[in-house]
């Protein structure tokens, strides 16, 4: 998957987990502050990913931005 | 043979712990414990112990069915915050009560307590002569680290149970699926009760450490919204009904957003998931009976209703029950 692919992805589901629009969904958004998720909801947002991508993502406290979450699952997903 | 819930009771403590009077000690708010967990306030004992709670069920059930002490053939306890080591909680409610023919005994599986307790109590069941009481208590303010506040606003204490009477009903009870992954049995923990290296020779020193409660959260959270609704799923499947068949979800009182995503899961309407953890916090092995003697009480859960009963938690365990109601 190309970053564009992922990012798409990675917006699309944090948008339906935390019901917001997805235009505030941003690689530089910080999703605890900026979409008041708590970490049910980063839980939730991660294992949606997980079931989609088909990969296991175990990220540690450094995931903060949208972008974050998208190097991410592109490191995991190359390391597969 | 199998069992029918003839009566359901509950007692919980009288005093009423709001997320505000928590909030005026610990570092959090009502905004913050309601949105995460969905609890306002919970019961917290004052100087009632689980067996004092179970025993006030335990009478309950007796007088709603007029039944005499000594007609009770067993008491099963299910709890985590039981009075003593020994003697077992169930067996100083069959003290209280005078059921002198009863035989009693603790069941120890978490939050699964009460549903692994139906397991067991329906294999006492073998004539229409046979009662069994069922009781899930707890008083689990008392081993809560109140200087917590990631644990501390999660649980409140109460008990609650059912009066269950052998039946040849072939369709009273339906199935039931228990689950234990002990791998994972370090994953939610509280009290670790035995440890370090017994000094015989200086007997003075006491070789108790109590632990608080602890839990890996994305784990338990997954095991709960993965792992759980499968398990139900395959036992409605196994019991010959549909999910679609179901008329209600009593799951563990453990968190609202928990209970939200298992109903996503499930593909069924969260109208079918009641809920009181709002009223109550996490009662562990109360959870489940108490949701149930609510629902029934109130006339929502009527006789004939196909009912599925799920508890998850400590072990890890999963206990499934079905039944009609």
């Amino acid at each position: 998957m190309t970053q564009a692919e992922i990012l798409n992805k990675v917006q699309a589901v944090i948008a339906e987990q935390l019901d917001v629009e997805i235009e505030k969904v941003t690689p530089p958004t910080n999703i605890r502050e900026e979409l008041d998720a708590d970490s049910l909801d980063i839980f939730e947002v991660m294992n949606q990913l997980e079931d989609d991508l088909e990969v296991k993502l175990d990220p540690d406290e450094s995931i903060v931005t949208v972008q974050n979450v998208v190097d991410y699952i592109e490191q995991t997903l190359a390391a597969k | 043979m199998a069992f029918k819930m003839i009566a359901t009771a509950q007692q919980v403590p009288q005093q009423i712990v709001t997320n505000d009077d928590l909030a005026k000690r610990l570092e959090t708010s009502n905004e913050w414990i309601e949105s995460r967990t969905g609890i306002k306030e919970r019961r917290i004992a004052q100087t009632e112990n689980t067996s004092d709670l179970c025993t006030q069920v335990a009478r309950q059930l007796l007088n709603q069915q007029q039944l005499a002490a000594s007609q009770v053939k067993a008491i099963i306890v299910a709890t985590m915050t039981p009075d003593y080591y020994t003697p077992a909680t169930a067996a100083i409610v069959q003290g209280n009560i005078e059921a002198v023919n009863a035989f009693a005994f603790d069941i120890s599986a978490a939050c699964s307590g009460f549903t692994y307790a139906l397991s067991v109590a329906k294999g006492y069941l073998q004539s229409e002569d046979d009662y069994v009481m069922v009781i899930g208590g707890e008083v689990i303010s008392k081993v809560l680290d109140w200087s917590d506040r990631s644990s501390a606003v999660l649980f409140g204490d109460g008990a609650a149970g059912v009066l269950l009477q052998g039946t040849l009903a072939a369709d009273a009870w339906l199935g039931e699926r228990l689950v234990t992954l002990g791998q994972q049995n370090d994953q939610l923990t509280s009290g670790q009760l035995v440890t370090g290296q017994t000094n015989w020779q200086a007997p003075t020193q006491t070789h108790l450490a109590i632990d608080f409660f602890q839990m890996s959260g994305r784990l338990i959270y997954n095991f709960a919204t993965r792992t759980v609704p499968v398990e139900l799923e395959q036992a409605v499947l196994a019991a010959g009904y549909s999910l679609d068949q179901v008329d209600h979800f009593l799951i563990h009182q453990a968190n609202a957003r928990l209970i939200t995503q298992l109903a996503k899961r499930l593909k069924q309407p969260l109208s079918k998931f009641p809920m009181n953890l709002q009223h109550y916090g996490n009662t562990s092995a109360a959870s489940i009976p108490l949701l149930l003697d609510e629902e029934v009480q109130q006339g929502r859960i009527k006789t004939g209703d196909l009912c599925v009963l799920c508890g998850f938690g400590g072990g890890l365990t999963i206990g499934i029950q079905i039944i009609r109601y």
